[in-house]
């Protein structure tokens, strides 16, 4: 791992402040605090010793999304997820052991597979049911609708390999996830057919676990660092072309595996084949969509596709080869809908407020169909959706993609 | 009163997270923009309404509490440094467009709207909100009113001052008054024009009424690129002599073209002695001849290349480069600190001659980024905040560069404000009557200074000797 609070990472912000009006919780709190700026000032006192990480300290940095916006917005070139990455992990040392244990342990359930498939069982019979769905409205919670927003069962079954229809060009390994591949395996099973209608031989490794973001995002460096290496040989086995994972938040920090395990020699080349779906479909050449969508559809970019990426156009110019689809404008579609990881369990009253704002904008669209091509936004957006009752379909544009080839 | 009392007061105005005590939140604002001075206010408070912001002053006159506004912290000159004043007003939350006018093309806005956001508001309608200060992604209009700033675009159409008709000021008294207001060309005085520029020292600004311009029709964006600075000033003069007024005329010296290509990859020569950023707007109808004869009177001045923008792509990355020069120097250095001279466009030349001198004593590194088409400099000064003796010879070379400017018969400031930064050089500028007579404008509004105390105009406790000799490096 990185080695913590890297001097010349802090010193190259100049504060100019241009990061300001970037940032989702500078934007909902005016609190210098709760910036970009604010926040490394935080970090540089931490590292000077000016302060320690005590509770009020903590709780400027716990609330940071990790969104990255900021980093877009920053003419000095400051790699403000590598310091807020290698902030966390002290502030966990310094947090009250209760709290530690809770963060790990959450962090701990929603990687491993087996207490995943364990709670599937219990939540799945409810998910996605029209029952959930009129509770969920009549009682206003969030976590009613959380639950009404996951696909319902059951789940398909995702194959091996999907083969191409005709001349291969290309291979990639599909990393299904954490969350999604518990709650959307179906838009897995579009990317894995979408991507092989384009001429990519798509495997899907068995045990694969996860890449180690959600663990890094709680500060826990060492098993994020554990989980990475379990990936690197999970996906040791033949070349492929690419590397797909189906979050936004996997792509975003597989595509820095290197400084992650700087020792490990296959990290730095598994890094640089990570690729989003969409990007990945965007360079290759589908047949025309044979069915039409007809809806007006506004794309949210998910942070960690647009910020640290720099995916956007792409989403767009592939529904936009949907017959029947207008893409209509969405406001602040690059700011962050709150999701951002554990962060709506662990934030939970500004991950609301974030939610409610991007809620309005989506009202105010006049779209029919939002597009979230990222899990995690996908669920936080539905399920606000579904709370509120607005008069829109929030999908993945993968599946949106399906749908209009057939497959 | 205690602190806890007053905070406690003014909770209950604000709510309980307007309010900030602790150290943690308070040390974030210890500075702004301007970086080389810095001091820790007693308290933040974050009101959500000018309504709520008019109490908390009227709350802090009745305990003769002095306070210091702050809008988004973008300022260059050291504005929102709490001298002798406990409390901050931060203007962060009063974000609401309350009406756009746009027939009448006009809004009203509350002091913490981002500036961009009043363009962003009105772009479907054809309008514009015409300052454009390089920060204005982040920077309030508050603030700008404040700065009285500037930005790229003021050589064809004005700075802050030609574009606000009105504002709402709470006095230190607490006392809310309305200075112009949705007519145009009030007869009296002119107290906007005053308040416009005051940097805090007349009151607390809550709401303003501003003038919106019609957006062009199109635009030309041109890259001139020089072997030499002294060239590209040549061809600044020329364009101004032969009758046009373009929208923008900015220049930039190889530094600084090193500092932006490596943040934007935008293919600007590196081996230029200096570029210059050239924009004409209007009607479609007679650009292309204006452009024309810019890139002819360009090549005369011995231009070896001129770029034209070819969609709106190219124009939007060419002002990205520029916007953000300021902040790509933070690739070149740990620290800048940026000058905001003035000088008469003719004397370009020679202001930038001095200032490689002033480079070359100091053993500093110094590029320029400005705006040269009115003439205002902003040399940005590199350094390194943790080595005290290099720190001292910036703050003696913006000086000396200050005092060339007022030497060639120009002025301090053309945007940033005086602030703390430059307020030492105010009587250069200023004769001590010229300084009285401001003074006594300024008890008209605030007779007790307790609005941005210290400010503006030089006294006792203003000098920069006096002031707590710079604070230790770390930040």
């Amino acid at each position: 791992m990185n080695s913590p609070l890297d001097d010349t990472q802090l010193g190259s912000c100049v504060h100019c402040g241009l990061c300001l009006d970037a940032c989702p919780t500078y934007l909902e709190t005016g609190n210098e605090a709760a910036s970009p700026r604010g926040r490394i000032h935080l970090m540089r006192a931490l590292a000077d010793r000016r302060l320690s990480a005590y509770a009020p300290v903590r709780n400027h940095l716990d609330s940071c999304l990790g969104c990255r916006a900021c980093e877009a917005a920053c003419p000095s070139g400051v790699p403000y997820g590598a310091l807020i990455e290698a902030t966390r992990p002290l502030l966990e040392a310094a947090r009250p052991a209760p709290a530690r244990f809770t963060r790990r342990t959450l962090g701990r359930l929603l990687s491993s597979r087996t207490p995943r498939e364990l709670g599937w069982a219990v939540v799945g019979r409810a998910a996605g049911r029209g029952f959930v769905d009129r509770l969920a409205r009549r009682t206003g919670s969030l976590a009613l609708a959380r639950l009404a927003a996951l696909d319902p069962g059951p789940r398909p079954r995702l194959p091996d390999v999907f083969e191409p229809p005709g001349e291969v060009r290309g291979s990639a390994i599909l990393l299904t996830g954490c969350v999604s591949d518990t709650a959307f395996r179906a838009t897995t099973r579009y990317a894995g057919r979408l991507l092989a209608l384009g001429g990519i031989r798509v495997t899907v490794p068995n045990h694969q676990g996860c890449c180690g973001a959600l663990a890094l995002h709680l500060g826990d460096d060492r098993a994020a660092e554990h989980h990475l290496a379990a990936l690197l040989s999970a996906t040791a086995g033949p070349h492929a072309d690419w590397i797909v994972p189906m979050a936004a938040g996997c792509s975003a920090h597989l595509r820095h595996a290197g400084r992650h395990l700087p020792d490990n020699a296959s990290a730095e080349s598994f890094a640089r084949r990570v690729i989003d779906p969409l990007a990945l479909l965007a360079q290759l050449s589908l047949p025309a969509p044979r069915h039409s969508v007809v809806a007006r559809v506004a794309v949210h970019d998910p942070c960690h596709l647009v910020h640290a990426q720099g995916v956007a156009a792409e989403v767009r110019r592939l529904l936009s080869t949907i017959p029947g689809v207008t893409l209509v404008p969405l406001s602040e579609s690059e700011v962050c809908c709150g999701s951002a990881g554990t962060y709506n369990l662990t934030e939970g009253a500004l991950a609301r407020r974030l939610l409610a704002r991007k809620l309005s904008h989506v009202a105010a669209s006049g779209a029919t169909i939002i597009a979230a091509p990222n899990p995690g936004c996908l669920l936080q957006i539905r399920s606000g959706a579904i709370r509120d009752d607005l008069p829109v379909e929030v999908v993945h544009p993968l599946e949106l993609l399906g749908r209009a080839h057939g497959i | 009163m205690t602190a806890s009392n007053l905070a406690r007061a003014l909770r209950a105005i604000v709510g309980d997270d307007g309010v900030l005590d602790g150290d943690e939140a308070l040390l974030v604002y210890e500075c702004d923009g301007y970086v080389l001075e810095r001091g820790t206010p007693e308290l933040v408070v974050l009101p959500r309404t000018p309504e709520e912001a008019a109490r908390v002053v009227r709350l802090l006159a009745a305990r003769q509490i002095a306070f210091v506004p702050r809008g988004a912290g973008t300022g260059l000159s050291g504005g929102t440094l709490p001298l002798d004043a406990p409390v901050m007003i931060g203007l962060s939350r009063l974000k609401a467009i309350e009406t756009i006018d746009v027939r009448n093309r006009r809004v009203q806005v509350q002091a913490g709207v981002v500036n961009l956001n009043v363009s962003r508001a009105v772009k479907d309608d054809g309008l514009l909100y015409a300052p454009d200060p390089s920060s204005q992604a982040a920077c309030t209009i508050g603030g700008n009113i404040a700065e009285n700033s500037g930005g790229p675009h003021t050589l064809k159409y004005g700075v802050t001052v030609n574009h606000v008709l009105g504002v709402e000021i709470v006095l230190a008294s607490g006392k809310v008054v309305q200075l112009g207001g949705a007519t145009e060309d009030l007869p009296g005085y002119d107290l906007v024009g005053a308040a416009v520029g005051s940097e805090g020292t007349f009151g607390l600004i809550t709401r303003a009424t501003l003038r919106l311009v019609r957006a062009p029709q199109a635009f030309r964006t041109l890259l001139a690129v020089f072997a030499r600075v002294d060239d590209a000033s040549a061809a600044v003069s020329a364009i101004i002599a032969a009758g046009l007024v373009p929208a923008a005329l900015e220049m930039m010296d190889t530094l600084i073209l090193q500092a932006v290509e490596q943040a934007f990859g935008a293919g600007l020569p590196l081996d230029a002695g200096a570029v210059l950023l050239i924009e004409l707007d209007g009607p479609e109808a007679g650009l292309d001849d204006e452009a024309a004869l810019v890139e002819t009177l360009c090549r005369r001045c011995a231009s070896r290349e001129v770029r034209r923008a070819a969609s709106e792509a190219e124009r939007a990355l060419l002002w990205k480069c520029r916007k953000r020069a300021f902040g790509a120097v933070g690739r070149l250095a740990r620290n800048y600190c940026t000058q905001d001279g003035v000088v008469p466009r003719t004397q370009l030349p020679e202001i930038l001659r001095r200032i490689t001198r002033t480079a070359e004593r100091h053993r500093l590194r110094i590029g320029n980024v400005f705006h040269a088409g009115d003439g205002n400099i902003h040399p940005i000064i590199l350094f390194d905040e943790r080595d005290n003796d290099e720190v001292q010879r910036v703050l003696a070379a913006g000086r000396e560069i200050l005092e060339a400017c007022v030497a060639l018969g120009g002025s301090l400031s053309g945007e940033h404000g005086i602030g703390v930064e430059k307020i030492a050089q105010m009587p250069l500028l200023f004769a001590p009557d010229d300084l009285d007579a401001m003074l006594r404008l300024r008890r008209v509004f605030d007779p007790d200074q307790r609005a941005n105390p210290h400010k503006v105009l030089p006294d006792s406790k203003s000098c920069i000797e006096t002031r707590t000799p710079r604070r230790q490096a770390a930040m």
